[in-house]
Protein backbone atom coordinates (compact mmCIF):
# COMPACT_ATOMS: atom_id res chain seq x y z
CA UNK A 1 0.00 0.00 0.00
CA UNK A 2 1.09 3.29 -0.40
CA UNK A 3 -0.40 6.74 0.85
CA UNK A 4 -1.57 10.50 -1.51
CA UNK A 5 0.21 12.56 0.90
CA UNK A 6 -0.19 15.59 -0.93
CA UNK A 7 -1.73 17.09 -4.26
CA UNK A 8 -1.89 20.14 -5.75
CA UNK A 9 -3.00 22.05 -8.95
CA UNK A 10 -2.36 25.05 -10.38
CA UNK A 11 -4.91 27.39 -11.86
CA UNK A 12 -5.14 26.12 -15.69
CA UNK A 13 -5.86 28.54 -18.61
CA UNK A 14 -3.28 31.04 -19.82
CA UNK A 15 -0.30 31.79 -18.38
CA UNK A 16 1.57 33.53 -20.70
CA UNK A 17 5.76 33.59 -19.84
CA UNK A 18 5.58 30.04 -18.00
CA UNK A 19 7.42 27.64 -19.33
CA UNK A 20 6.91 23.63 -18.39
CA UNK A 21 9.45 24.01 -16.04
CA UNK A 22 8.03 27.20 -13.94
CA UNK A 23 4.44 25.29 -13.67
CA UNK A 24 5.83 21.83 -12.79
CA UNK A 25 7.92 23.86 -10.00
CA UNK A 26 4.76 25.40 -8.85
CA UNK A 27 2.87 22.11 -8.81
CA UNK A 28 5.49 20.39 -7.04
CA UNK A 29 6.22 23.31 -3.89
CA UNK A 30 2.10 23.38 -3.99
CA UNK A 31 1.69 19.51 -3.25
CA UNK A 32 4.80 18.83 -0.35
CA UNK A 33 3.34 22.17 1.22
CA UNK A 34 0.09 20.14 1.51
CA UNK A 35 2.00 16.76 2.37
CA UNK A 36 3.50 18.67 5.29
CA UNK A 37 7.06 17.89 3.79
CA UNK A 38 9.78 19.50 2.45
CA UNK A 39 11.80 18.58 -0.90
CA UNK A 40 14.81 17.15 1.07
CA UNK A 41 12.07 14.42 1.84
CA UNK A 42 11.88 13.52 -1.68
CA UNK A 43 13.38 10.31 -2.49
CA UNK A 44 11.56 9.61 -5.73
CA UNK A 45 10.35 11.93 -8.70
CA UNK A 46 7.98 10.49 -10.93
CA UNK A 47 7.22 13.03 -14.43
CA UNK A 48 5.68 12.42 -17.28
CA UNK A 49 6.16 14.79 -20.73
CA UNK A 50 5.83 18.26 -22.27
CA UNK A 51 5.14 18.85 -26.08
CA UNK A 52 6.16 22.20 -25.26
CA UNK A 53 9.53 21.15 -23.68
CA UNK A 54 10.63 17.38 -25.55
CA UNK A 55 13.21 15.92 -24.30
CA UNK A 56 13.76 12.13 -23.34
CA UNK A 57 14.86 12.64 -19.53
CA UNK A 58 12.34 14.94 -18.24
CA UNK A 59 12.31 13.40 -14.77
CA UNK A 60 15.92 14.17 -13.92
CA UNK A 61 15.98 17.38 -15.78
CA UNK A 62 12.92 18.32 -13.22
CA UNK A 63 15.03 16.96 -10.09
CA UNK A 64 17.93 19.15 -11.27
CA UNK A 65 16.13 22.42 -11.53
CA UNK A 66 13.86 21.58 -8.49
CA UNK A 67 17.25 20.89 -6.44
CA UNK A 68 16.43 17.10 -5.79
CA UNK A 69 18.58 14.40 -6.42
CA UNK A 70 16.52 11.01 -5.85
CA UNK A 71 16.89 7.82 -5.58
CA UNK A 72 14.63 7.00 -8.08
CA UNK A 73 13.43 8.92 -11.38
CA UNK A 74 11.42 8.49 -14.06
CA UNK A 75 9.56 9.88 -16.90
CA UNK A 76 6.84 8.23 -18.68
CA UNK A 77 4.38 8.31 -21.10
CA UNK A 78 0.48 7.30 -22.18
CA UNK A 79 -1.12 9.87 -23.60
CA UNK A 80 -3.86 11.37 -21.29
CA UNK A 81 -3.57 8.11 -19.04
CA UNK A 82 0.15 9.81 -18.67
CA UNK A 83 -1.08 11.61 -14.98
CA UNK A 84 -2.74 8.68 -13.44
CA UNK A 85 -0.19 5.90 -14.64
CA UNK A 86 2.59 8.29 -12.79
CA UNK A 87 0.75 7.84 -9.47
CA UNK A 88 0.26 4.01 -10.55
CA UNK A 89 4.01 4.26 -11.00
CA UNK A 90 4.90 6.14 -7.61
CA UNK A 91 2.61 4.02 -6.09
CA UNK A 92 4.43 -0.04 -6.93
CA UNK A 93 8.02 1.95 -6.27
CA UNK A 94 6.81 2.29 -2.97
CA UNK A 95 5.53 -0.95 -2.69
CA UNK A 96 8.71 -2.78 -4.05
CA UNK A 97 11.04 -0.66 -1.50
CA UNK A 98 12.29 1.67 -4.17
CA UNK A 99 11.87 4.87 -2.96
CA UNK A 100 9.71 6.05 0.58
CA UNK A 101 8.42 9.49 -0.73
CA UNK A 102 7.90 10.30 -4.17
CA UNK A 103 7.41 13.19 -5.82
CA UNK A 104 4.94 12.80 -9.05
CA UNK A 105 4.71 16.30 -11.01
CA UNK A 106 3.56 17.94 -14.12
CA UNK A 107 3.02 20.87 -16.00
CA UNK A 108 2.83 22.46 -19.59
CA UNK A 109 2.53 26.15 -21.12
CA UNK A 110 0.45 23.56 -23.48
CA UNK A 111 -1.96 26.82 -24.54
CA UNK A 112 0.65 29.75 -24.90
CA UNK A 113 3.83 27.84 -25.71
CA UNK A 114 2.96 27.52 -29.44
CA UNK A 115 0.77 27.90 -31.81
CA UNK A 116 -2.84 26.30 -31.80
CA UNK A 117 -2.08 24.59 -35.34
CA UNK A 118 1.23 23.38 -33.51
CA UNK A 119 -0.70 21.78 -30.79
CA UNK A 120 -3.54 20.13 -32.45
CA UNK A 121 -0.69 18.62 -35.30
CA UNK A 122 1.56 17.17 -32.37
CA UNK A 123 -1.78 15.96 -30.56
CA UNK A 124 -3.08 14.17 -33.68
CA UNK A 125 0.49 12.44 -33.99
CA UNK A 126 -1.28 9.63 -31.68
CA UNK A 127 -2.65 8.49 -34.88
CA UNK A 128 -1.01 6.27 -37.52
CA UNK A 129 1.84 8.30 -39.45
CA UNK A 130 1.49 6.22 -42.21
CA UNK A 131 -2.25 5.43 -42.87
CA UNK A 132 -4.17 8.49 -40.58
CA UNK A 133 -2.28 11.30 -40.08
CA UNK A 134 -1.91 11.89 -43.83
CA UNK A 135 -5.49 12.25 -44.02
CA UNK A 136 -5.61 15.47 -42.17
CA UNK A 137 -6.73 13.92 -39.40
CA UNK A 138 -6.62 15.86 -35.77
CA UNK A 139 -7.87 14.03 -32.33
CA UNK A 140 -11.20 15.07 -31.94
CA UNK A 141 -11.65 13.46 -35.81
CA UNK A 142 -10.67 10.40 -34.15
CA UNK A 143 -13.28 10.93 -31.61
CA UNK A 144 -15.73 12.31 -33.46
CA UNK A 145 -15.51 8.76 -35.37
CA UNK A 146 -16.22 7.04 -31.79
CA UNK A 147 -18.71 9.25 -31.30
CA UNK A 148 -20.65 8.57 -34.56
CA UNK A 149 -20.56 4.58 -33.61
CA UNK A 150 -21.29 5.09 -30.01
CA UNK A 151 -24.55 7.10 -31.11
CA UNK A 152 -25.52 4.98 -33.90
CA UNK A 153 -25.27 1.91 -31.46
CA UNK A 154 -27.19 3.08 -28.48
CA UNK A 155 -29.58 5.72 -29.95
CA UNK A 156 -28.41 8.45 -27.94
CA UNK A 157 -28.67 11.80 -28.50
CA UNK A 158 -25.99 14.38 -29.19
CA UNK A 159 -27.95 16.48 -26.72
CA UNK A 160 -27.27 13.36 -24.39
CA UNK A 161 -23.47 13.64 -24.81
CA UNK A 162 -24.22 17.84 -24.28
CA UNK A 163 -25.71 17.26 -20.51
CA UNK A 164 -22.11 15.85 -19.87
CA UNK A 165 -20.52 19.01 -20.94
CA UNK A 166 -23.42 21.45 -19.00
CA UNK A 167 -22.26 19.28 -15.96
CA UNK A 168 -18.75 19.90 -16.15
CA UNK A 169 -19.24 23.39 -16.78
CA UNK A 170 -21.55 23.82 -14.06
CA UNK A 171 -18.95 22.19 -11.73
CA UNK A 172 -16.26 24.74 -13.04
CA UNK A 173 -18.31 27.33 -12.37
CA UNK A 174 -17.19 26.26 -7.87
CA UNK A 175 -13.82 26.11 -8.68
CA UNK A 176 -11.59 29.48 -9.13
CA UNK A 177 -9.26 27.68 -11.08
CA UNK A 178 -10.65 26.37 -13.75
CA UNK A 179 -10.48 27.51 -16.96
CA UNK A 180 -13.89 28.05 -18.15
CA UNK A 181 -16.63 28.86 -15.33
CA UNK A 182 -19.94 30.39 -17.84
CA UNK A 183 -22.38 27.96 -17.28
CA UNK A 184 -23.69 26.84 -20.49
CA UNK A 185 -27.31 25.19 -21.66
CA UNK A 186 -27.41 22.07 -23.73
CA UNK A 187 -28.64 24.56 -26.37
CA UNK A 188 -25.17 26.45 -26.21
CA UNK A 189 -23.12 23.06 -26.46
CA UNK A 190 -25.75 21.89 -29.48
CA UNK A 191 -25.22 25.44 -30.99
CA UNK A 192 -21.40 25.57 -30.80
CA UNK A 193 -19.24 25.37 -33.88
CA UNK A 194 -18.78 22.21 -35.61
CA UNK A 195 -15.58 20.68 -34.91
CA UNK A 196 -14.98 16.78 -35.98
CA UNK A 197 -19.21 15.86 -36.80
CA UNK A 198 -20.60 14.88 -34.36
CA UNK A 199 -18.86 17.03 -32.04
CA UNK A 200 -19.04 20.43 -31.43
CA UNK A 201 -16.90 22.60 -30.00
CA UNK A 202 -18.10 22.32 -26.35
CA UNK A 203 -18.13 18.76 -26.55
CA UNK A 204 -14.08 19.07 -26.50
CA UNK A 205 -11.80 20.22 -23.73
CA UNK A 206 -9.71 23.64 -24.42
CA UNK A 207 -6.06 23.26 -24.50
CA UNK A 208 -4.74 25.25 -21.08
CA UNK A 209 -1.32 26.06 -19.50
CA UNK A 210 -1.10 24.18 -15.99
CA UNK A 211 0.55 21.97 -13.49
CA UNK A 212 -0.47 19.53 -10.96
CA UNK A 213 1.41 17.16 -8.36
CA UNK A 214 1.16 14.65 -6.12
CA UNK A 215 3.21 13.10 -2.68
CA UNK A 216 2.66 9.41 -2.50
CA UNK A 217 4.08 8.13 0.76
CA UNK A 218 5.06 4.85 2.16
CA UNK A 219 3.14 5.65 5.38
CA UNK A 220 0.67 8.48 6.13
CA UNK A 221 2.33 11.48 7.27
CA UNK A 222 -0.48 13.73 8.18
CA UNK A 223 -4.29 13.54 8.68
CA UNK A 224 -5.88 14.18 5.73
CA UNK A 225 -3.30 10.97 3.37
CA UNK A 226 -5.21 8.57 1.26
CA UNK A 227 -4.56 5.28 1.01
CA UNK A 228 -4.03 3.79 -2.69
CA UNK A 229 -5.79 0.53 -2.00
CA UNK A 230 -5.69 -0.92 -5.95
CA UNK A 231 -4.48 0.16 -9.22
CA UNK A 232 -5.24 -1.65 -13.00
CA UNK A 233 -4.15 -1.34 -16.51
CA UNK A 234 -5.83 -1.78 -19.93
CA UNK A 235 -4.26 -1.40 -23.30
CA UNK A 236 -6.08 -3.15 -26.10
CA UNK A 237 -4.86 -0.85 -29.60
CA UNK A 238 -2.52 2.30 -30.25
CA UNK A 239 -4.59 3.29 -32.98
CA UNK A 240 -8.67 3.70 -33.73
CA UNK A 241 -8.02 1.96 -37.44
CA UNK A 242 -6.86 -0.85 -35.12
CA UNK A 243 -9.25 -1.17 -31.85
CA UNK A 244 -11.07 -4.40 -31.22
CA UNK A 245 -14.48 -2.69 -30.52
CA UNK A 246 -15.74 0.98 -31.46
CA UNK A 247 -17.84 0.57 -28.00
CA UNK A 248 -15.87 -1.29 -25.58
CA UNK A 249 -12.59 -0.34 -25.08
CA UNK A 250 -9.37 -1.34 -22.04
CA UNK A 251 -11.22 0.46 -19.23
CA UNK A 252 -13.92 -1.84 -17.82
CA UNK A 253 -10.62 -4.33 -17.39
CA UNK A 254 -8.62 -1.55 -16.26
CA UNK A 255 -10.97 -0.64 -13.48
CA UNK A 256 -11.83 -4.57 -12.54
CA UNK A 257 -8.82 -5.22 -11.87
CA UNK A 258 -8.03 -1.94 -9.75
CA UNK A 259 -11.25 -3.06 -7.67
CA UNK A 260 -10.86 -6.60 -7.07
CA UNK A 261 -7.50 -5.79 -5.58
CA UNK A 262 -8.96 -2.77 -3.46
CA UNK A 263 -11.22 -5.70 -2.44
CA UNK A 264 -14.32 -3.53 -3.18
CA UNK A 265 -17.13 -3.77 -5.67
CA UNK A 266 -18.31 -1.09 -7.92
CA UNK A 267 -21.12 0.43 -5.81
CA UNK A 268 -19.03 1.08 -2.86
CA UNK A 269 -17.54 3.91 -4.57
CA UNK A 270 -18.64 7.09 -3.80
CA UNK A 271 -16.93 9.79 -5.60
CA UNK A 272 -15.88 9.28 -9.37
CA UNK A 273 -12.83 11.43 -10.90
CA UNK A 274 -12.99 9.89 -14.62
CA UNK A 275 -11.39 11.51 -17.65
CA UNK A 276 -13.30 13.51 -19.74
CA UNK A 277 -11.20 14.99 -23.25
CA UNK A 278 -14.66 14.69 -24.86
CA UNK A 279 -18.32 14.48 -23.71
CA UNK A 280 -17.94 11.31 -25.92
CA UNK A 281 -14.98 9.79 -23.44
CA UNK A 282 -17.03 10.64 -20.71
CA UNK A 283 -19.75 8.64 -21.89
CA UNK A 284 -17.90 5.68 -23.02
CA UNK A 285 -15.85 5.15 -19.84
CA UNK A 286 -18.70 5.64 -17.17
CA UNK A 287 -20.76 3.17 -19.20
CA UNK A 288 -17.66 1.00 -19.47
CA UNK A 289 -16.51 0.76 -15.91
CA UNK A 290 -20.31 0.34 -14.95
CA UNK A 291 -21.13 3.57 -13.98
CA UNK A 292 -24.13 4.10 -16.35
CA UNK A 293 -25.55 1.83 -18.80
CA UNK A 294 -24.58 1.75 -22.42
CA UNK A 295 -25.79 5.09 -23.80
CA UNK A 296 -27.38 6.31 -20.64
CA UNK A 297 -24.20 8.88 -18.83
CA UNK A 298 -25.91 11.94 -20.31
CA UNK A 299 -29.60 11.45 -19.29
CA UNK A 300 -28.37 10.32 -15.62
CA UNK A 301 -25.91 13.10 -15.48
CA UNK A 302 -29.32 15.43 -16.65
CA UNK A 303 -31.29 13.53 -13.49
CA UNK A 304 -28.36 15.02 -11.28
CA UNK A 305 -27.00 11.71 -10.50
CA UNK A 306 -23.01 12.89 -10.93
CA UNK A 307 -23.85 15.99 -9.29
CA UNK A 308 -22.37 17.27 -6.30
CA UNK A 309 -25.45 16.32 -4.38
CA UNK A 310 -25.82 13.18 -6.76
CA UNK A 311 -25.46 8.91 -5.92
CA UNK A 312 -22.06 9.74 -7.63
CA UNK A 313 -20.73 12.92 -8.07
CA UNK A 314 -18.08 13.46 -11.03
CA UNK A 315 -14.98 15.41 -11.82
CA UNK A 316 -16.64 18.30 -9.39
CA UNK A 317 -13.68 20.40 -10.41
CA UNK A 318 -14.83 20.80 -13.97
CA UNK A 319 -12.80 17.72 -15.42
CA UNK A 320 -11.07 18.66 -18.67
CA UNK A 321 -14.27 19.77 -20.32
CA UNK A 322 -14.08 22.94 -18.07
CA UNK A 323 -11.39 23.26 -15.19
CA UNK A 324 -9.29 22.44 -18.52
CA UNK A 325 -6.48 20.07 -20.23
CA UNK A 326 -2.93 21.15 -19.93
CA UNK A 327 -1.57 17.56 -21.35
CA UNK A 328 -0.34 15.11 -18.62
CA UNK A 329 -1.29 17.49 -15.92
CA UNK A 330 -5.17 17.59 -16.95
CA UNK A 331 -6.30 14.16 -15.07
CA UNK A 332 -3.95 14.86 -12.37
CA UNK A 333 -6.52 17.80 -11.63
CA UNK A 334 -9.13 14.80 -10.85
CA UNK A 335 -7.16 13.02 -8.76
CA UNK A 336 -6.03 16.52 -6.78
CA UNK A 337 -9.96 17.07 -6.75
CA UNK A 338 -10.92 13.72 -5.25
CA UNK A 339 -8.00 14.11 -2.71
CA UNK A 340 -9.62 17.46 -1.41
CA UNK A 341 -13.13 16.29 -1.23
CA UNK A 342 -12.34 12.70 0.60
CA UNK A 343 -10.58 14.79 3.17
CA UNK A 344 -13.48 17.25 3.12
CA UNK A 345 -11.23 19.81 2.76
CA UNK A 346 -13.15 21.27 -0.96
CA UNK A 347 -14.84 23.74 0.54
CA UNK A 348 -18.21 25.47 -1.45
CA UNK A 349 -17.62 22.10 -3.70
CA UNK A 350 -17.51 19.91 -0.20
CA UNK A 351 -19.18 16.82 -1.26
CA UNK A 352 -21.82 16.23 1.47
CA UNK A 353 -21.07 12.51 3.68
CA UNK A 354 -18.63 10.42 3.51
CA UNK A 355 -16.76 9.78 0.93
CA UNK A 356 -14.82 7.13 1.78
CA UNK A 357 -13.90 5.48 -1.44
CA UNK A 358 -12.96 6.88 -5.10
CA UNK A 359 -12.08 6.00 -8.18
CA UNK A 360 -9.96 7.47 -10.75
CA UNK A 361 -9.39 6.50 -14.35
CA UNK A 362 -7.55 7.81 -16.94
CA UNK A 363 -7.56 7.11 -20.95
CA UNK A 364 -4.61 8.04 -23.35
CA UNK A 365 -4.74 8.10 -27.29
CA UNK A 366 -7.69 7.48 -28.58
CA UNK A 367 -9.29 4.82 -25.40
CA UNK A 368 -5.87 3.01 -26.62
CA UNK A 369 -4.58 3.33 -22.74
CA UNK A 370 -6.31 3.01 -19.56
CA UNK A 371 -5.53 3.20 -16.30
CA UNK A 372 -7.73 2.78 -12.88
CA UNK A 373 -6.75 3.86 -9.06
CA UNK A 374 -8.99 3.02 -6.34
CA UNK A 375 -8.48 5.16 -3.11
CA UNK A 376 -9.96 4.88 0.33
CA UNK A 377 -9.76 6.27 4.01
CA UNK A 378 -6.67 4.68 5.62
CA UNK B 1 6.93 -6.13 -57.83
CA UNK B 2 5.20 -3.99 -54.75
CA UNK B 3 1.45 -3.36 -55.45
CA UNK B 4 -0.30 -0.17 -55.90
CA UNK B 5 -0.40 1.40 -52.25
CA UNK B 6 -1.83 5.02 -51.90
CA UNK B 7 0.68 5.29 -48.80
CA UNK B 8 3.06 5.78 -50.99
CA UNK B 9 1.28 7.71 -54.39
CA UNK B 10 -0.17 4.64 -56.23
CA UNK B 11 -4.17 3.70 -56.61
CA UNK B 12 -5.03 0.71 -54.52
CA UNK B 13 -5.56 -0.17 -50.57
CA UNK B 14 -3.11 -3.12 -49.77
CA UNK B 15 -4.08 -5.72 -46.83
CA UNK B 16 -1.45 -8.53 -45.46
CA UNK B 17 -2.29 -12.04 -44.66
CA UNK B 18 -0.73 -14.79 -42.87
CA UNK B 19 -0.09 -17.56 -44.74
CA UNK B 20 -0.07 -19.61 -40.97
CA UNK B 21 -3.47 -18.76 -39.21
CA UNK B 22 -4.93 -16.74 -41.72
CA UNK B 23 -5.51 -13.56 -39.56
CA UNK B 24 -5.81 -10.26 -42.08
CA UNK B 25 -5.10 -6.82 -40.89
CA UNK B 26 -3.86 -3.27 -42.24
CA UNK B 27 -0.91 -1.62 -40.74
CA UNK B 28 2.10 -3.24 -42.85
CA UNK B 29 4.61 -5.24 -40.73
CA UNK B 30 6.92 -8.24 -41.06
CA UNK B 31 5.19 -10.71 -38.78
CA UNK B 32 1.78 -12.03 -37.83
CA UNK B 33 0.43 -9.90 -34.62
CA UNK B 34 -1.79 -12.55 -33.87
CA UNK B 35 0.35 -16.03 -34.07
CA UNK B 36 4.44 -13.96 -35.00
CA UNK B 37 4.98 -15.85 -38.12
CA UNK B 38 7.16 -14.14 -40.55
CA UNK B 39 7.02 -13.05 -43.82
CA UNK B 40 3.26 -12.12 -44.11
CA UNK B 41 2.03 -11.45 -47.80
CA UNK B 42 0.53 -8.63 -49.29
CA UNK B 43 -2.36 -8.61 -51.29
CA UNK B 44 -4.64 -5.54 -52.84
CA UNK B 45 -7.93 -5.44 -51.59
CA UNK B 46 -11.25 -5.10 -53.22
CA UNK B 47 -11.97 -1.96 -51.98
CA UNK B 48 -15.71 -2.92 -51.11
CA UNK B 49 -16.75 -2.69 -47.06
CA UNK B 50 -19.08 -1.32 -44.83
CA UNK B 51 -18.73 2.09 -43.13
CA UNK B 52 -18.70 1.66 -39.04
CA UNK B 53 -17.90 5.41 -38.30
CA UNK B 54 -18.00 9.08 -40.29
CA UNK B 55 -17.41 11.99 -38.90
CA UNK B 56 -16.90 15.31 -41.13
CA UNK B 57 -13.91 17.39 -40.06
CA UNK B 58 -14.47 21.20 -39.65
CA UNK B 59 -11.25 22.25 -37.82
CA UNK B 60 -8.54 21.04 -40.26
CA UNK B 61 -5.19 20.26 -38.73
CA UNK B 62 -2.95 22.31 -41.22
CA UNK B 63 -2.41 24.76 -43.72
CA UNK B 64 -2.32 22.42 -46.90
CA UNK B 65 -6.15 20.82 -45.60
CA UNK B 66 -7.46 24.01 -44.61
CA UNK B 67 -9.01 24.42 -48.12
CA UNK B 68 -10.60 20.94 -47.97
CA UNK B 69 -12.47 21.64 -44.77
CA UNK B 70 -15.31 20.29 -44.22
CA UNK B 71 -14.03 16.91 -45.26
CA UNK B 72 -15.80 13.78 -44.38
CA UNK B 73 -13.16 10.82 -42.16
CA UNK B 74 -15.27 6.97 -42.11
CA UNK B 75 -13.95 3.73 -40.63
CA UNK B 76 -14.39 0.85 -43.42
CA UNK B 77 -15.13 -1.94 -42.50
CA UNK B 78 -13.69 -4.04 -45.97
CA UNK B 79 -14.67 -7.20 -47.52
CA UNK B 80 -11.40 -8.65 -46.44
CA UNK B 81 -12.03 -8.38 -42.44
CA UNK B 82 -9.63 -5.22 -42.33
CA UNK B 83 -10.72 -2.08 -40.83
CA UNK B 84 -9.29 0.87 -42.92
CA UNK B 85 -9.83 5.02 -42.22
CA UNK B 86 -10.45 6.96 -45.61
CA UNK B 87 -12.08 10.03 -46.41
CA UNK B 88 -15.78 9.88 -47.77
CA UNK B 89 -18.26 11.34 -50.05
CA UNK B 90 -20.34 13.72 -48.40
CA UNK B 91 -23.51 12.17 -46.68
CA UNK B 92 -21.68 8.67 -46.68
CA UNK B 93 -23.23 7.02 -42.99
CA UNK B 94 -23.24 4.40 -40.87
CA UNK B 95 -23.96 0.66 -42.23
CA UNK B 96 -23.66 2.45 -46.13
CA UNK B 97 -22.16 -0.30 -48.68
CA UNK B 98 -19.23 1.95 -50.02
CA UNK B 99 -16.56 1.56 -52.48
CA UNK B 100 -12.99 3.36 -52.40
CA UNK B 101 -11.90 5.36 -54.91
CA UNK B 102 -8.69 7.25 -55.36
CA UNK B 103 -8.20 11.15 -55.49
CA UNK B 104 -5.38 13.74 -55.28
CA UNK B 105 -6.07 15.77 -52.02
CA UNK B 106 -3.53 18.26 -50.31
CA UNK B 107 -0.32 16.85 -52.45
CA UNK B 108 -1.18 13.40 -51.98
CA UNK B 109 -3.22 10.37 -53.05
CA UNK B 110 -5.75 9.50 -50.68
CA UNK B 111 -8.46 6.56 -50.38
CA UNK B 112 -12.19 8.09 -50.96
CA UNK B 113 -14.81 5.85 -50.10
CA UNK B 114 -18.45 6.04 -52.35
CA UNK B 115 -21.39 4.65 -51.85
CA UNK B 116 -21.81 1.56 -54.09
CA UNK B 117 -24.84 2.07 -56.64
Amino acid sequence: MSFLAGSAVTSFGAHPGRSTLDLMAEAASAALADAGLERGDVDGVVCGYSTTHPHVMLSTVFAEHFGLQPRFATALQLGGATGVAMAMTAHLVIEAGGAERVLVVAGENRLTGQSRDSAIQTLAQVGHPVYEVPLGTTIPAYYGLVASAYLHEHGAREADLAELAVLMRRHAGGHPGAHFREPVTVDDVLGSRPIAEPLKLLDCCPVSDGGAAFVLTRRPVNDHSLALLGAGQGHTHQHISAAPSLLRYGAGPSARTALAQAGLGLERVRYAAVYDSFTVTLALLLEEIGFAPPGAAGRMAADGYFSTAGAVPLNTHGGLLSYGHCGVGGAMAHLAELHRQMTGRAGARQVPGELDVGLLHGDGGVLSSHVTLVVGRP
Amino acid sequence: MSLPDWTSGGAGLVVQRCASCGATWYFARSLCPRCGTDSPESRPSTGAGTVVAVTVVHRAPSDEWRPFAPYTLALVDLEEGVRVMGHAEPGVAIGDRVVVRFDRRAERVVPVFEVRR
